[in-house]
């Protein structure tokens, strides 16, 4: 019988102290909520970065039973280095998110509104911790339900028509999703009778072994991808994306687009390597999604480039980025997962950035975000602006940034696999580097070029430290993640390595 | 000049692909027109001008909605009709219900029937496996209900705290059309609402005995609340259960929920006594937990139910 160390309690105190938050947040006044927000996404950016110095200086993964009994009986939660590693990412994402949309929130959001937004944004925090490491398909699903509906609510939290409309659409692309997923379950379920990853993945080997069901087991895996695909915006799945990303308040744009998307993602990881098994089957699933990812990659970047807006163009690079994920996904490869894992952090750092920056320029340039209108805003925003340029040099993959440094791993396992995916994963990386050139560095010129204007107005000066701090953090994270990109990897590989 | 052109007509053509160009899409697609600033300096205002007057030529033009297209309707029909196939075809190859030799009937079932009443003191397995076993999950999916109902607010939270009369005015408006004093009604709810009442929290005090539980019980609780609701005026309601009742049952429920659960989660992963002794199971008082979880299931759902019938019913709580 193993006795838990003190450390190892921590995933069990995020998450119950993210719901308490969550309740205690509904009857506080809206500052106290906001308080309440932050001081709850900090503790659990620490403890994340407990979990993570632990688990690698361990190096091994350890399970937490939720209650006297556990496995196969019970509930259980699991952390190995890359939940600690992911969960820390998100977790640091939302507490900057929330302070660089600090002085945006209270001008986009009534006090009425700030304390169910608070409610929704702790039981996020709450399905966030949960997702990534629980060991059970099922209490993924329960929490994927919490995450959908809080995502809609962080869309619909600014009182504006279009914001209702995207977060309509939102979710009715989402509860596809959701239903696809738990159709999938329900089917695995009723052919392993286990909800378990590890009893899961057993039941599926034995399955396979013996040729039992081979239809009904490669469907409901290709459900479950389909729902996922779907959440997380794969290609022909995006349509809820960009009106969705580029309507709400800032601090709900970053949240959704580096965290909320990426969650689906990292479940779908671990289903994969823990579930599905990284053999011949799970090959004939991640050749389907080769294929997507492979068009949304170019999609993405060819929608982006034809849009006038600012945040929607932001919004489509989306598209083209989780093709990335995806693309790395399907290789099947290790290597391959591996560089999915850090494109998920390197493109989380860079979008949740661009979306912040991108709010404080649209409010530079009196509410618009039209090309034309954003010229000249680099001098009204010198940190919003140069915050922008770096995030779109790291999604272009300029060297010493995180985007670079995953290019170049998705390359890598892509040339160590060999054969026609190789030369399908460059031939994309190539294209579509070329297209982001295209459209995020014309963005970011446009930032620098003088307004049309010569009557300057005088530019308000706006002084917002919370803003500031988030912009340098993520800034320096993305120097980090170019820097010491390797070091990153070897944390994830290892990380890999815990999950079998 | 041609080539912008030409670059906004693709432009338009990807978001028609991609939107359907149906109604709502075009109304957004104005809005944003409206809204792009006028450029300053003559010559750029004239060539905003005939461009502005190209688009309104192309809006004013009837453009069939992408949906009601008759190569559109086929296909969703064709994508339809194959997923059915293709869960109806994997539904027929799957273990049969009750089937022996499948991994289905493993040892879990088998565990459950044997140990759910020594170990959590329920009588009812379900009950044990919900709130006992599988409680993270049962937590979880009691927050989603709460969710539901912050999201509901939130949505419908159009009025800020300074245009109070405009949402009484509102409220006002909604409620000038229903029916008053319906004596049928108003009989049958005053004899019908304290059984319904009574019987609720009957199957949520037996939940760990017999069949039912917070989730049922709390469900015909809030059957109750609406069907008083009904019958008689708001004001009648609000004389014991107003928004602030509610915000405060929730609450209190579910801060109870999470502080015992996570407790009992932290006792048991340490293995350490929890001091929640079980009792004699088929008692009323027994089961350690399971009864006040009940009840505070029971008090979100009906909770719930209640608000989310007002809400949509009244527009605000």
């Amino acid at each position: 019988m193993m006795t838990m160390v003190w450390w190892q309690n921590l995933p069990l105190f995020m998450i119950v102290g993210a719901l308490v938050c969550a309740a205690v947040c509904s009857v506080l006044k809206a500052k106290a909520a906001r308080a309440v927000m932050a001081a709850l996404s900090f503790l659990e950016c620490c403890g994340m970065g407990v979990l993570l110095y632990f688990t690698l200086t361990k190096n091994e993964s350890f399970v937490f039973a939720m209650g006297e009994i556990g496995a196969p009986f019970g509930n259980e939660l699991r952390v190995g280095a890359a939940e600690a590693l992911v969960g820390l990412l998100f977790a640091v994402i939302m507490f900057l998110s929330l302070l660089g949309g600090w002085k945006q929130f209270s001008l986009d959001i009534a006090p009425n509104r700030a304390t169910l937004y608070g409610s929704v944004f702790c039981l996020l925090t709450a399905a966030m911790c949960a997702m990534t490491f629980t060991n059970d398909l099922f209490t993924a699903y329960v929490f994927i339900e919490i995450s959908t509906i809080a995502a809609c609510a962080l869309i619909l939290s600014r009182n504006w028509g279009r914001t209702m409309f995207a977060a309509t659409r939102y979710m009715i692309m989402n509860l596809l999703g959701s239903g696809l997923f738990l159709l999938g379950l329900s089917m695995l379920y009723c052919l392993t009778g286990h909800l378990l990853f590890p009893q899961l993945g057993a039941g599926v080997k034995e399955l396979l072994a013996a040729n039992r069901y081979p239809m009904p087991l490669y469907l409901s895996f290709l459900l479950m991808t389909l729902g996922v695909a779907i959440k997380s915006a794969l290609y022909p799945f995006h349509t809820w994306l960009p009106s969705a990303y580029s309507t709400s308040t800032a601090t709900s744009s970053a949240i959704l687009s580096s965290v909320v998307s990426k969650m689906y993602i990292f479940l779908l990881v671990k289903i994969f390597f823990r579930a599905a098994g990284t053999d011949v089957f799970a090959r004939r699933i991640e050749d389907v999604l080769f294929l997507y990812a492979m068009v949304g990659v170019i999609a993405g970047s060819v929608y982006a480039i034809v849009q006038r807006r600012m945040m929607r163009m932001i919004a489509y690079s989306s598209v083209a980025q989780i093709g990335y994920i995806f693309l790395g996904i399907a290789l099947g490869t290790e290597a391959g997962f591996a560089a999915a894992l850090f494109h998920i952090l390197a493109h989380s750092a860079a979008k949740s950035m661009l979306f912040l920056a991108g709010n404080k320029l649209r409010s530079a340039a009196d509410g618009q975000d039209t090309f034309p209108a954003l010229r000249g805003t680099a001098k009204k925003e010198p940190l919003a602006a140069l915050a922008f340029l770096v995030g779109a040099l790291s999604l272009v993959g300029v060297p010493v940034l995180g985007g670079f440094a995953s290019k170049v791993f998705l390359a890598k396992a892509a040339v160590e696999l060999g054969g026609w995916r190789m030369v399908v994963v460059l031939a994309d990386l190539l294209v579509s580097t070329a297209l982001n050139v295209g459209y995020l560095l014309r963005c970011a010129l446009t930032l620098y070029r003088p307004a049309e204007d010569t009557e300057a107005r005088p530019a308000p000066k706006t002084r917002d430290a919370a803003f500031a701090f988030a912009m340098i953090v993520l800034i320096l994270m993305n120097l980090g993640l170019g820097v010491f990109g390797a070091p990153v990897l070897d944390w994830i590989q290892r990380g890999i390595a815990m999950f079998v | 000049m041609m080539k912008k052109q030409k670059n906004d007509r693709f432009a338009s053509f990807l978001d028609w692909l991609e939107n359907g160009g149906n109604a709502l899409d075009e109304e957004m697609q104005d809005a944003l027109r409206e809204e792009e600033p006028e450029a300053p300096g003559k010559q750029k205002r004239e060539k905003k001008k005939k461009s502005s007057d190209k688009t309104a030529d192309i809006a004013k033009k009837p453009r069939k909605a992408y949906a009601d297209s008759w190569w559109y309707r086929l296909l969703a029909f064709a994508v339809a009709a194959a997923l059915i196939w293709l869960l109806m075809e994997a539904v027929d190859r799957m273990p049969r219900f009750g089937a022996a030799d499948t991994l289905m009937d493993s040892e879990l079932t088998e565990f459950y029937v044997e140990h759910t009443k020594e170990e959590t003191g329920a009588m009812n397995i379900v009950t044990g496996i919900i709130l006992n076993y599988r409680g993270f999950d049962t937590l979880g999916e009691t927050h989603v209900l709460f969710i539901a109902v912050c999201t509901v607010l939130l949505m419908l939270s159009i009025y800020g705290e300074q245009d109070e009369k405009k949402r009484l005015a509102q409220g006002a408006l909604e409620r000038y059309f229903e029916p008053h004093h319906d004596v049928i009604l108003q009989s049958a709810a005053r004899l019908l609402t304290p059984l319904i009442l009574i019987f609720g929290l009957y199957i949520i005090a037996n939940g760990h005995l017999s069949p039912g539980g917070g989730f049922s019980g709390g469900a015909v609780l809030g059957a109750g609340l609406i069907l008083y609701q009904n019958a008689f005026e708001y004001r009648k309601i609000e004389k014991f259960f107003t928004y602030k009742t509610f915000k405060w049952v929730s609450v209190c429920s579910l801060l109870f929920y999470s502080l015992a659960k996570g407790y009992h989660f932290f006792t048991g992963a340490n293995h350490l006594d929890s001091h929640i002794s079980i009792g004699t199971p088929g008692n009323i008082l027994s089961g350690g937990l399971l009864l006040p979880l009940n009840f505070v299931v029971g008090c979100v759902v009906a909770c719930t139910m209640y608000a989310l019938f007002t809400m949509f019913r009244k527009g605000e709580f």
